[in-house]
């Protein structure tokens, strides 16, 4: 890895680039399924290649390849110079980045039991009981398990003198046991909707989940709900669990503190903030018991935003964004971070392979947790509506307007869980939205959730994403918005 | 990086003298793409990239496995096939698993070019330099994409299949904005002379002068006008349920409904690999011949698609739709053509007393697999129509629509042309008039 990366730093430079930087990546990917009883994929892949950002004339160019001989590293170098002095051809003014301590060392994040050396019969030995228990139950339709393992090793360079070395294994599990009856077509998923769990582990992480255990209650839950009744349209408090409030903090709060997005990068594309420079420091984003951090550091825990570097060679961190309900941080890169005048990045940018730039990405976007608990949270709500696992979600480009649905709810009234309800959603604008939280579960009931498949930019990039949540209560939400009456 | 067909044989030969299973398939891939991008009138990110991958697909004694890697050297190719067989041993045989097909014929399509294979990234940049000056000549900002690249793929397997096929592609895509308003516009085309980058910024930079100071409109049913990439982008989350196996698995909104009129008289759509306006390999991921084939006659789900192994299951004729094996979807028609008639945009808003024009819509999701609920919001163009007027601009709304519902719903239908949006992939479709459109909220701009 290491002496292409140098060979393509210097030849870039050598060919004018003022600043460069080299990531070459190995990335191996096995992916196992199962559907009703079947083994249903089994895919192994291995990429490895070459990515160099340069700065020439002022301007970024990039240039990747696949094939790492020294002659093609060095016409990709020149590719990458060329592209970067097309790009000048339309600049304002000369790319400046804030400066940035020059870094070498090596990291590998912790990976208790490697995935890669779990014998394949073992795994789709646990997935089909699962199937075996989902499908156990009368009404169960279809049944769908999948683990997804991944490493990615990752050797950067930077003509500021930084050679980062790290090693990231990434384990996923989860099921869906599906149920169609009558003209209606309901799912239950364990531990999260999409997937499942993922976090920057190895399959410890599969053996801490509970599978097996789950899929009885899962099943009879997925065959439930076609009785149940439909979730009321109202207004209502509602309480979501970890997993939805971790995809409501990734869409209503990671996204707009995108410094790229405010600044106007993806305005053709993912779109744009509501959270202009004006409002940093200022707007009350939540309420006072609000406190979200974008937390890269190993300290926080094993997330899919977990790392030592980003992919700009700047160490991880943990930024705060809202304190006490104020809005406090963005997420930038060296480039978006000068341009705003702040002194260093925050350390999230990150590119999804080889032949992807890095991009402004969530870390772990995470809510801290409070000092409720779940029991008392329904205890205190008179009307209210508990809400379990993501089914759909969306939000508009500035990040203002949402909608969400969740497999399952739950009806409150007087302070106790009456009636499951079927296709429960919620929607609102994202401040009103967040200054309407008045409670929050504390450490004992917080997850760091895994986001696999966060897309953005062009070419389009897949990035994981942690977010760390508790169970949280809104007060006064529009609820049963999905379904028009 | 060039992929000739010969150098993929060379590759399939190294596949076969390494692989010892039962039966062996080979896919090798080679995409040379390069984007240049731009925000805020300059180009802010500029990227090159090739790949030269190979995947194999191993059947040893009923047990099937896919191992890919960009590594092509001998040595990886052996290691590469001696992983995929440990990998098929690993599982437990699957009894309906097919042997693999043989050769066939396939019907030739031009969809390579090299005036878009050769375009530099100085002639990119060259070309948003004008769009730059254009934008900044009416005081807007301007962001977008201007993508071109060439690719190709080589299907082989043992039993003696060999499919090979090149394209060119070529992407525009432009947003003019200010603090009150923005347009956009989109194109694809294989051919990169087609996507005319500077007609469609003057596209997008007048609807983003049109769209200034926009109003905001009660939530409710609305007669809208769809232009075809926000059509393109609600059909879009249809086409899975057109899967033969979907529909037996009980997952698709067809369930059921297969042979009955589900949608209004004047819906019609095909799949169609072989459209003048469609790309793609005249071939599926098993290697088989696509069918043209009627989806939706005058409203009736008349067929699915199916591949071998979904067609072999329910005593069905495959129709070469097949996603590349394994996989747990099985097939789904990528060449939609949706037919429509002959009504201009101005026609559908001349006959509108009140009304909504949509340019596209944005961040999309099924909110009812069934009742094919969808919900997401209108982006970069959304106005006001009233007697047969485009009045002025609104502000941004979220809908929950039944799509089912909406097919049921149109009243016009514009000539189909080829179509991009940013939720689905490219189809050829019209754009509709369609009434009781419910819009369920606004947002603040």
């Amino acid at each position: 890895m290491k002496e292409f990366a140098i060979w393509a730093l210097d030849t870039a430079l050598a060919r004018g680039a003022t600043y460069a930087e080299v990531r070459v990546l190995d990335t191996r990917r096995r992916y196992l399924s199962t559907k009703n009883g079947q083994c249903s994929q089994v895919r192994e892949s291995q990429s490895m290649g070459l990515g160099l950002r340069v700065i020439a004339d002022g301007a970024w160019g990039f240039a990747s390849t696949d094939m790492l001989t020294r002659a093609n590293v060095d016409r990709i170098a020149d590719l990458a110079v060329e592209v970067a002095r097309a790009s000048a051809l339309t600049k304002k003014r000369d790319v400046e980045l804030t400066p940035e301590a020059k870094i070498v060392e090596q990291w590998a994040a912790p990976c208790r039991i490697d995935p890669f050396h779990v014998p394949i019969s073992s795994c789709l030995e646990l997935m089909l009981k699962v199937d075996a228990e989902l499908r156990r139950v009368r009404g169960v339709t279809l049944a769908e398990t999948g683990m997804d393992f991944r490493r990615v090793e990752q050797f950067f360079l930077s003509s500021l003198g930084s050679e980062i070395y790290q090693l990231k294994t990434q384990t996923g599990a989860g099921y869906v046991a599906t149920s169609f009856a009558g003209n209606e077509i309901q799912r239950r998923s364990y531990p999260n909707s999409f997937g499942g769990q993922y976090q920057t582990k190895g399959y410890e992480l599969v053996e801490e989940l509970n599978l097996l255990e789950n899929a009885p209650r899962i099943a009879e839950e997925a065959v439930a709900l076609h009785k149940c009744d439909q979730c009321p349209a109202g207004v209502k408090d509602i309480i979501l669990d970890s997993s939805q409030l971790g995809l409501q903090i990734h869409e209503s709060i990671g996204h707009p503190i995108e410094l790229d997005r405010v600044l106007g990068a993806e305005a053709n594309f993912a779109g744009m903030s509501f959270l202009t420079v004006d409002k940093l420091g200022k707007l009350k984003y939540a309420s006072d018991i609000v406190n979200v951090v974008a937390d890269a550091t190993p300290a926080h825990g094993p997330g899919l935003g977990t790392f030592a570097y980003d992919d700009e060679g700047v160490p991880s961190q943990s930024t705060p964004i809202i304190k006490d309900g104020l809005f406090v941080g963005y997420l930038t890169s060296r480039e978006s971070a000068a341009a705003i005048g702040q002194k260093h990045s925050t350390g999230a940018m990150r590119a999804d392979g080889w032949n992807r730039i890095p991009l402004i990405r969530m870390t772990n976007v995470s809510i801290l947790p409070g000092t409720w608990k779940p029991e008392d949270m329904i205890a205190d709500t008179d009307d209210g509506i508990y809400m379990e696992t993501n089914r759909s979600w969306s939000i508009d480009d500035r990040r203002y307007n949402f909608q969400f649905g969740t497999e399952l709810g739950w009806e409150i009234h007087g302070g106790k869980k009456t009636r499951m309800l079927k296709n429960p959603s919620y929607g609102g604008i994202t401040t009103e939205f967040w200054n309407s939280c008045d409670a929050i579960c504390g450490p004992d009931y917080w997850t760091l959730w895994g986001t696999p498949n966060c897309g953005k930019g062009q070419p389009m990039q897949s990035m994981g994403t942690g977010h760390g949540a508790a169970p949280a209560r809104f007060r006064k939400v529009q609820v049963g918005v999905a379904y028009p009456g | 990086m060039n992929l000739t067909r010969q150098r993929a044989n060379e590759i399939f030969d190294k596949v076969l003298k390494y692989s010892t299973a039962d039966e062996t398939e080979a896919t090798v891939s080679a995409t040379n793409y390069a984007l240049t991008r731009f925000a805020n009138n300059t180009i802010h990110q500029n990227v090159t990239e090739e790949n030269l991958s190979l995947s194999v697909r191993l059947v040893s004694e009923g047990r099937m496995a896919r191992v890919g890697t960009n590594k092509l050297d001998e040595a990886s190719i052996r290691q590469l096939c001696e992983d995929a067989l440990i990998l098929t041993r690993l599982q437990p045989p699957d009894p309906e698993l097919l042997r693999m097909p043989g050769p066939q014929t396939y019907r030739a399509v031009a969809r390579s070019f090299s005036e878009t294979a050769e375009l530099t990234p100085q002639a990119r940049a060259e070309a948003v330099a004008k769009v730059v000056v254009a934008a900044e000549a009416d005081h807007l900002t301007t962001a977008g994409v201007f993508a071109s690249g060439s690719s190709a793929y080589a299907l082989f397997n043992s039993r003696g299949m060999q499919a090979f096929h090149e394209e060119t592609t070529s992407e525009f895509s432009v947003t003019m904005m200010n603090e009150t308003g923005s347009g956009w516009a989109k194109k694809t085309a294989p051919y990169w002379p087609e996507i005319e980058p500077l007609e469609l910024a003057d596209r997008a930079r007048q609807k983003a002068l049109a769209s200034q100071e926009p109003k905001e409109i009660a939530p409710g049913r609305y007669t809208v006008i769809l232009e075809p990439a926000a059509m393109l982008d609600l059909l879009g989350f249809m086409i899975l349920d057109f899967s033969g196996l979907a529909v037996h698995e009980q997952r698709s909104c067809l369930t059921g409904r297969v042979g009955q009129k589900v949608f209004g008289e004047n819906i019609n759509f095909r799949d169609d690999a072989y459209h003048p306006l469609q790309t793609g390999a005249p071939f599926d991921g098993e290697g088989i011949p696509r069918q043209r084939l009627p989806l939706v006659e005058n409203g009736e789900v008349k067929n699915l698609v199916y591949s071998r192994q979904t067609a072999h299951k329910l005593g069905a004729q495959p129709t070469g739709h097949a996603l590349a094996l394994p996989n747990e979807l099985s097939e789904a028609p990528l060449n939609i053509v949706m037919e429509g008639d002959r009504s201009s945009l101005d026609d559908m808003i001349r006959s509108t007393e009140r009304g909504v024009l949509v340019t596209r819509f944005w961040y999309i999701r099924e909110v009812d697999p069934y009742h094919k609920i969808l919900t997401g919001m209108t982006r970069d163009g959304t106005f006001w129509i009233e007697g047969g007027e485009v009045r002025h601009a609104v502000k941004n709304l979220r809908f929950n629509q039944s799509l089912v519902d909406m097919l049921n719903q149109v009243e016009t239908l514009g000539s189909p042309q080829r179509t991009a949006g940013e939720e689905s992939f490219e189809m050829v479709v019209p754009a509709a008039k369609i009434r009781d459109f419910n819009f369920a909220s606004t947002t603040k701009y």
